[in-house]
């Protein structure tokens, strides 16, 4: 369906399989297919979770957790069902590649699913993929139903003794449901509302059992990880961020697309070479790192190596690895107000911090690019943005919150040219909306 | 799909939605079957419907046309595209046409950004859109609708 991209600089580990056909079961076998969980099987759980340990893989899903510290959480005697749940919720603005790896490689995704679930000593793994995907769910559904027929799912996988069952699971709209322990409550028949920590899924998941929750990039790379070594795959990038990384590109780009990177290359040499620049001659403004919580980048700020470490030392996070490149012919204040109005739509309204805060921000943000802005509704979103950070259960509150106060401590000029009934200088003034100002 | 959890509950959300592609809409007859079936309160499962964004108790077109407007795709014109589909089909977001053919939703991200501006209509994805792309498609659906 979506269309495929390629680069020289490209090292595909994930997207090996892509476009390969690798949907059919043994196609998927030709190409190095369930190799992964059979050499699994004969290692004992502690070196598989020592394996992924040493392999520098760290979380895709945006949080950057070390995967194999997360599976040492889970303990080893528990009264209670284990499970592996693999998170293909996609849904932060700026990322589509999940959705690749279900559409081309979702065999990879069930061995992964797998291999987690015998480091652990879980015997069921569940694979939930967000509502909207739905050709993906039947192909997921498919590819389940193949892996049965063939001996390796179900009772006594490749003649083990081991028994593994997989199942899929769809959802029905929801952004918040991304979050770990809302994907729990989901999966269980209910509203999205995260749960609160401690005790952590590692601990106390799904339905009380000890649960490890990766998301769908994640438990792709783990079958290359034991077939290839934990060297081997560390090497691919920087020190403590092994491997390779899905990066989708997006936004005034040339060249838009999904390209696998090494872990640690530059920002600027993706925006400039992989994905060809800037298109119509104009100049970059801003560059969203990571999906649309992460804090943006100037156009100063972009020689960084994108690996988790780098990228939070640049001020920002790695993220979900949704790159988004905004030109000067774009508003800022606008793009702020688009983004602050996803994340007033998707808040749950558990947490009164992020429930109000998120409409607050968007109500200011509105009549501010309408031209009703009053000078001290800037440093207002600044404060009302700094008082949601680290109040709320999930990091919802905290990804309205960063980008927004990146967008009016790098971008307050532009904030300040919208002033005074101005008209935005990127596009017609729209009426001025007569909206409540925040007291404070 | 009961047998695949521990609790019949958790098989709720993607039985909503497949009974809701079935029949268009959340009916309270649906409603009071599921809770029946999943042994829940009819209560909770409207709790549950409210939450998720796909899950409707009102009915729409046969052809729902879902135009993300989120940041990759703003940028790129999603606005214009859902601006351009308001007027083709001559009705608002989150409205149905009088023949009951189409009904139109500015939506959030769907994960088409590398390939956007995009809109889905029911479950297919449409992309790299442009007005003129989008009139073929509409007038595509039309066509099906209409045999």
């Amino acid at each position: 369906m979506a269309d495929l991209v390629s680069h020289p600089d490209e090292v595909k580990i994930v997207s090996r399989r892509f476009g390969m056909g690798a949907t059919n079961i043994d196609r998927y076998l030709e190409l190095d297919g369930y190799k992964a969980v059979q050499k699994a099987l004969t290692l004992e759980p502690d070196a598989i979770i020592n394996e992924v340990k040493n392999s520098g893989l760290r979380g895709r899903g945006g949080a950057g957790f070390s995967t194999g510290m997360k599976w040492s959480f889970v303990p080893k005697q528990a009264a209670k069902p284990k499970y592996v749940l693999c998170n293909g919720d996609e849904s932060e603005p700026g990322t589509c590649k999940d959705r690749l790896i279900f559409e081309h490689d979702p065999h990879s995704v069930i061995e992964g699913v797998v291999i987690a679930g015998l480091s652990v000593g879980a015997n069921n793994g569940y694979i939930y993929i967000r509502g909207e995907y739905r050709y993906l769910s039947n192909i997921m559904q498919k590819a389940i139903k193949d892996a049965y027929a063939k001996g390796f799912l179900g009772k006594n996988i490749f003649g083990s003794g081991r028994d593994f069952d997989v199942y899929w699971h769809g959802g029905a709209g929801a952004y918040e449901v991304g979050e770990e322990s809302a994907l729990m409550e989901s999966l269980e028949g209910k509203r999205g509302i995260p749960r609160i920590r401690p005790p952590f899924p590692a601990v106390v998941g799904l339905w009380g059992g000890p649960t490890i929750i990766n998301n769908a990039e994640t438990l792709a790379n783990v079958p290359h990880i034991i077939l290839g070594g934990a060297d081997w795959y560390a090497k691919l990038g920087t020190p403590k961020n092994g491997g390779t990384r899905l990066f989708c590109l997006s936004g005034n780009i040339a060249r838009p697309g999904v390209y696998e990177l090494p872990m640690g290359y530059n920002l600027k040499k993706m925006i400039y070479e992989v994905g060809g620049g800037i298109p119509q001659g104009r100049k970059l403004k801003a560059v969203v790192p990571g999906g649309s919580s992460c804090p943006c980048l100037t156009a100063d700020e972009i020689d960084v190596a994108m690996d988790f470490d780098s990228v939070q030392k640049a001020g920002s996070m790695l993220g979900s690895g949704g790159v988004v490149i905004v030109d000067d012919a774009q508003c800022i204040v606008k793009f702020a107000l688009r983004t602050m109005k996803f994340y007033q739509h998707e808040s749950c309204g558990w947490c009164i911090p992020c429930r109000e805060g998120t409409d607050w921000l968007k109500k200011t943000l509105t009549r501010f690019h309408a031209g009703g802005g009053l000078k001290k509704d800037i440093d207002n979103m600044q404060y009302l943005s700094e008082n949601m950070l680290g109040r709320t259960f999930c990091p919802l509150g905290d990804a309205a919150a960063m980008p927004t106060i990146a967008f009016v401590k790098k971008f307050r000029k532009e904030f300040e040219d919208h002033l005074e009934g101005r008209p935005c200088p990127f596009e017609e003034k729209g009426a001025i909306q007569e909206l409540p100002v925040f007291a404070h | 799909m009961v047998p695949h959890y521990p609790t019949k509950r958790s098989a709720l959300v993607p039985t909503l939605l497949y009974a809701q592609d079935e029949v268009g809409y959340l009916s309270d007859e649906v409603i009071r079957e599921i809770a029946g079936r999943l042994e829940v309160t009819e209560l909770e499962v409207r709790n549950v419907i409210s939450y998720y964004s796909m899950l409707t108790t009102k009915p729409r077109g046969r052809y729902n046309v879902q135009v993300c407007t989120n940041i990759s795709c703003m940028i790129r014109g999603g606005e214009q595209i859902l601006g351009h589909c308001a007027k083709q089909l001559g009705i608002q977001n989150k409205q149905t046409t009088s023949d009951g053919m189409f009904s139109l939703e500015e939506v959030e991200c769907i994960g088409a950004c590398s390939w956007a501006p995009a809109a889905q209509v029911n479950y297919d994805f449409h992309e790299n859109l442009t007005p003129e792309k989008m009139d073929g498609i509409l007038a595509a659906y039309r066509k099906k609708g209409t045999q």
